[in-house]
């Protein structure tokens, strides 16, 4: 288990690396990566800031790998999220479960990002040919984690 | 007591952080929240729509009936959109 909360970009395959090396009993290793978008609905989106909670960041993300890891049973996992500037393109966010067979590591990739995007301590700041504004919360977010709740 | 303020919050009442002493009387987030939204312009704008407010007591989520007392560190700010 392990989360990084940084302004730099990462290496997924470098990062998968670290996760498997000297292990030979995983069986699935899920890796999501999530990535700036040049567009939000029909608005252009020139670039991003992630403003985020320092100290809380990183607690909140250890609580929610946790959880993880209480649900499903986990060999390891990775969190790495980005804050500050970041443009169309760029990765923001990295998420990788590994466990003896698939199931257990797409569910609770997909849960981490779910409760991750309700949870987390970051704030988007949008800026387009219109200007800037900070990103309303989406319910269907709130939806994808309230499926989560036991 | 150190209260910090995120994202839109932050920009409307023009501050990330102060340290303020509450009345003995705000007892719970909501009571914080409360006296803050009179503390001038700015407040009240940030805080005018409560359920667009979300709170952190010592760095974990909080509800608006949560206890404040004995916290070291409040913050507010708008519903989370990381990811």
């Amino acid at each position: 288990m392990s989360i990084s909360v940084q302004l730099e970009d990462f290496d997924i395959k470098a990062e998968t690396e670290k996760v498997t090396a000297g292990r030979t009993d995983i069986g699935a290793l899920v890796t999501f990566t999530g990535l700036a978008r040049d567009h939000a609905g029909t608005k252009t989106v020139e670039a991003m800031e992630l403003e985020h909670y320092p100290g809380m960041t990183e607690r909140e993300l250890e609580r929610i790998e946790k959880e993880a890891h209480e649900r499903w049973q986990l060999q390891a996992s990775r969190i790495i999220h980005r804050y500050g500037p970041l443009y169309p393109g760029e990765q923001i966010v990295l998420v990788i479960t590994a466990s003896a067979h698939r199931k257990d590591a797409f569910e609770a990739a997909e849960f981490l990002m779910d409760w991750l995007k309700t949870k987390a301590p970051f704030w988007k700041k949008e800026t387009g040919p219109s200007g800037t504004h900070w990103v309303d919360a989406k319910a269907s977010d709130d939806e994808a984690a309230a499926r989560w709740q036991k | 007591m150190k209260i910090l303020y995120f994202a839109s919050l932050k920009e409307k009442i023009g501050r990330s952080e102060e340290d303020i002493d509450c009345p003995p009387e705000t007892k719970t987030v909501g009571d914080l929240l409360g006296w803050l939204q009179g503390r001038g312009e700015g407040y009240a704008h940030a805080f005018e729509d409560t359920a667009l407010i979300k709170a952190a007591v010592d760095q974990e989520h909080a509800t608006l009936d949560a206890p404040i007392t004995g916290a070291r560190e409040i913050a507010f700010f708008p519903p989370v959109t990381g990811g």
